[in-house]
């Protein structure tokens, strides 16, 4: 049967097992919009900015594992997928977003609503394509969820111009696809592998150091399985949090610029570290000379440009990391009585990381007169469901998020890790919601971060989402204000919010609720309100407005140089 | 240090912008860079000499092969390879320096492809470094004008790149 290529897209994303999209419509997309009309076996939800469509895909994906999927028109439409892309390139994050193109005839032309987006997104996607003919559109599709979800994950663009969407054509899906010029490892060398393990062994002082690699490689299980059977603490960057459970005793916490005392500190004098599924960035080395210093690097990543990139690594291992943990776990399992022998080998290095944690526990003072950010936390962390989903923005709030809440399931933190946008939280909030209707939802925000995306409030509402927004408000920009108090003698220019904004009225025009609180006993009543509360709630918190997050290793110092007190 | 490398990519538009991205987009240099179709016409090929450390050269190798339209990346350096430039030079070329110009041409075995009363234009073929070789002589008597391919390189031996 002939269809429209419009149509013949549908039809691809229906095969690809899409329930959801994210997407505004526009002159270059109306086609689309006409099929979807009538289409009923995807969900579509209309979010007030194509900006939060697309991290509202990305939430999706994020919390799901699967790809998310976003639509723009051309022009403006296009343009403000970027950052959103962008977000989840740095992270590693699979989509597929459609934009519509002017007509091939006028490619190039200045049209109206005309922008290069192929050219434009090429450094910030896995890839991207621009489909010139109706014939294509099958095969391409295919090939963009192919990429998008396989190898490293990341986002792939396709450029849809309105005559292919228009013109027909008999629709045949492909089964598979096959590229001579991309096939991602998938296995770990077994030599490799086993020189790793070997070379594991002989550790008095090992780190496992996780980062979201380990999530979007679905491996927590293998994770956790290998540091039980041996003994070895493990850390995560933010973007791993959730994939080991921090209230297990193995479990350092975060490491890097705003890391745990005895995460650095493990880091720094271990013997030997192995990098599962992270990228060594510079928010998580510190000064890289100094970066641990006496160990030997075991480095497993599916992207071969990781391994070396940042660090000199004495052992690489290319593979997914559910694949190279399994099999070292069933190395280790061979050795038998050795790994009996690390294990005890490992006590006092175990015993000297307790001393750390000890000497230096994540902290903060608790006071009667304000509310401190750090309780706010931890009281959601409480009241919340064992399985909420977590999303955050960028900045104090989204650290304090990370050193507090005690993430022990992966999938459960969504937050943009890589390019640190603000703006995120609550559209991705949104896109979790919309995968998972019947779980906790959360979405903590500081007051900067929401407003740029507070728009969003309206597709909550309209889309009976029922997140639940936690506002950290201390009218600051706060991550900036905290290094402008550090290191720029408290010149505070341009982070004070001043208007302060009635965020309860705010929820009311939206036609969802507020709920505020400005002292510590307020706290936990004010989070059972809002849970409580049916549909999308915001809860404001007063924050004691100059708050730092420590520790803070400061940028380019090394990871033993934390300031703990300031 | 200096690299020849071929990178094997899928004959599509915006491969070679790609490519120039990853270049610009992380500080890697590029000294030249030829391309054209192969005699798969599917295929395009491109070599790019480049600098750099151990280090950068193993980020540019892998970098280029993880885009999605490369086919295959071999870094020349230190292999078997032979390496081939065109270069097109008008120089000037009036009463005495004329002769001088012919016998410095047919030393490199270049060939005279345009000639007027006050210049003359050659084409010379060869490694790099023979056409530097050739543009130091000749730049004494007056460089005009001159286009450089940028060197093409092919692997030494019965074998073809796909083994």
């Amino acid at each position: 049967m002939k269809m429209t290529g419009a149509r013949i897209l549908l039809e691809c994303l229906k095969l690809e097992g899409v329930d959801t999209v994210f997407g505004y419509p526009g002159g270059t997309v109306i086609n689309i919009y006409d099929e979807l009309f009538s289409f009923k076996e995807i969900h579509h939800i209309l979010p007030r900015h194509e900006q939060a469509g697309v991290h509202a895909a990305d939430g999706y994906a994020r919390a799901t594992g699967r790809v998310g999927v976003a639509i723009a028109t051309s022009g403006p439409g296009a343009t403000n997928t970027v950052t959103g892309i962008a977000t989840a390139y740095m992270d590693s994050i699979p989509l597929v977003v459609i934009t519509g193109q002017v007509p091939t005839a006028l490619i190039g032309n200045d049209a109206f609503q005309e922008v290069d987006i192929v050219g434009i997104t090429r450094p910030c996607t896995k890839h991207n394509f621009l489909i010139k003919d109706v014939r294509e559109i099958a095969t391409i599709i295919k090939k963009a969820f192919y990429i998008a979800r396989t190898g490293r994950p990341g986002p792939v663009l396709v450029d849809l111009p309105k005559d292919v969407q228009i013109a027909t054509t008999e629709f045949h899906y492909p089964e598979t696809i096959e590229l001579r010029s991309y096939k991602p490892t998938v296995e770990g060398h077994p030599k490799q592998v086993e020189k790793a393990v070997s070379l594991l062994l002989t550790a008095k002082k090992p780190v496992i150091y996780v980062g979201g690699g380990v999530i979007s490689g679905d491996a927590a299980g293998e994770l956790r399985a290998l540091a039980a059977k041996l003994n070895i603490p493990v850390t995560t960057t933010l973007m791993g949090l959730g994939s080991f459970p921090e209230d297990d005793p193995l479990s350092l916490g975060l490491l890097g610029m705003h890391g745990t005392y005895y995460a650095n500190m493990a880091v720094t004098n271990c013997d030997l570290l192995v990098a599962v599924g992270a990228r060594f960035d510079d928010r998580v080395t510190g000064k890289i000379a100094t970066f641990a210093p006496h160990a030997k690097i075991i480095h497993v990543d599916v992207d071969p440009t990781s391994i070396r990139k940042n660090v000199r690594v004495d052992l690489p291992i290319v593979g997914e990391v559910k694949d190279v943990l399994s099999k070292m776990l069933k190395a280790t399992e061979e050795q038998g009585d050795r790994a009996d022998e690390f294990r005890k080998g490992v006590e006092p290095w175990l015993a000297e990381i307790a001393g750390w944690k000890e000497k230096h526990p994540i902290t903060y003072k608790q006071t009667s007169a304000t509310i401190k950010p750090q309780f706010v936390i931890q009281k959601l962390r409480e009241l919340s469901d064992p399985d909420a989903i977590v999303a955050t923005d960028v900045g104090q709030h989204q650290m304090w998020t990370a050193q507090f809440f005690t993430f022990t399931k992966p999938r459960t933190l969504l937050s943009s890790g890589g390019l640190g946008t603000m703006g995120f939280g609550l559209p991705a909030a949104m896109g979790a919601q919309a995968a998972f209707p019947g779980r906790q939802v959360i979405a903590i925000c500081g007051d900067g971060g929401f407003q740029m995306n507070m728009q969003e409030l309206a597709t909550l509402v309209q889309n009976r989402l029922p997140v639940k927004i936690c506002i950290l408000n201390n009218n600051f920009l706060g991550m900036v204000r905290q290094w402008q108090e550090l290191f720029f003698d408290k010149r505070y220019s341009q982070t004070c919010l001043e208007l302060p904004i009635d965020f309860i009225k705010l929820a009311e025009a939206f036609g969802a609720k507020g709920f505020q609180a400005t002292k510590p006993d307020e706290v936990e009543e004010t989070i059972k309100k809002a849970f409580d509360t049916p549909g999308p709630v915001i809860m404001e918190f007063k924050i004691a407005r100059e708050e730092k997050v420590l520790p803070m290793v400061p940028a380019g110092a090394s990871l033993n140089e934390m300031v703990l007190n300031a | 240090m200096r690299h020849t490398i071929t990178v094997l990519v899928e004959n599509e538009f915006g491969v070679l912008s790609r490519v120039a991205g990853l270049f610009s987009g992380r500080g890697f240099n590029i000294d030249s860079l030829s391309v054209a179709p192969t005699n798969d016409e599917s295929i395009s090929r491109m070599t790019i000499v480049t600098r750099g450390d151990e280090q950068i050269l193993e980020q540019i190798s892998k970098q280029l092969n993880k885009l999605i339209d490369v086919i295959k990346v071999i870094d020349f350096t230190g292999g078997e390879a032979i390496e081939r430039e065109m270069a097109l030079i008008k120089v000037t070329a009036e009463d005495v320096s004329r002769a001088e110009v012919l016998r410095i041409a047919d030393i490199f075995r270049g060939k005279i492809i345009d000639v007027t009363p006050k210049s003359y234009t050659i084409e010379v073929t060869g490694a790099p470094a023979k056409i530097e070789a050739i543009l130091e002589l000749l730049r004494p008597l007056g460089l005009k004008e001159l286009v450089r391919t940028g060197p093409v390189a092919i692997g030494r031996g019965a074998k073809g790149w796909k083994g």
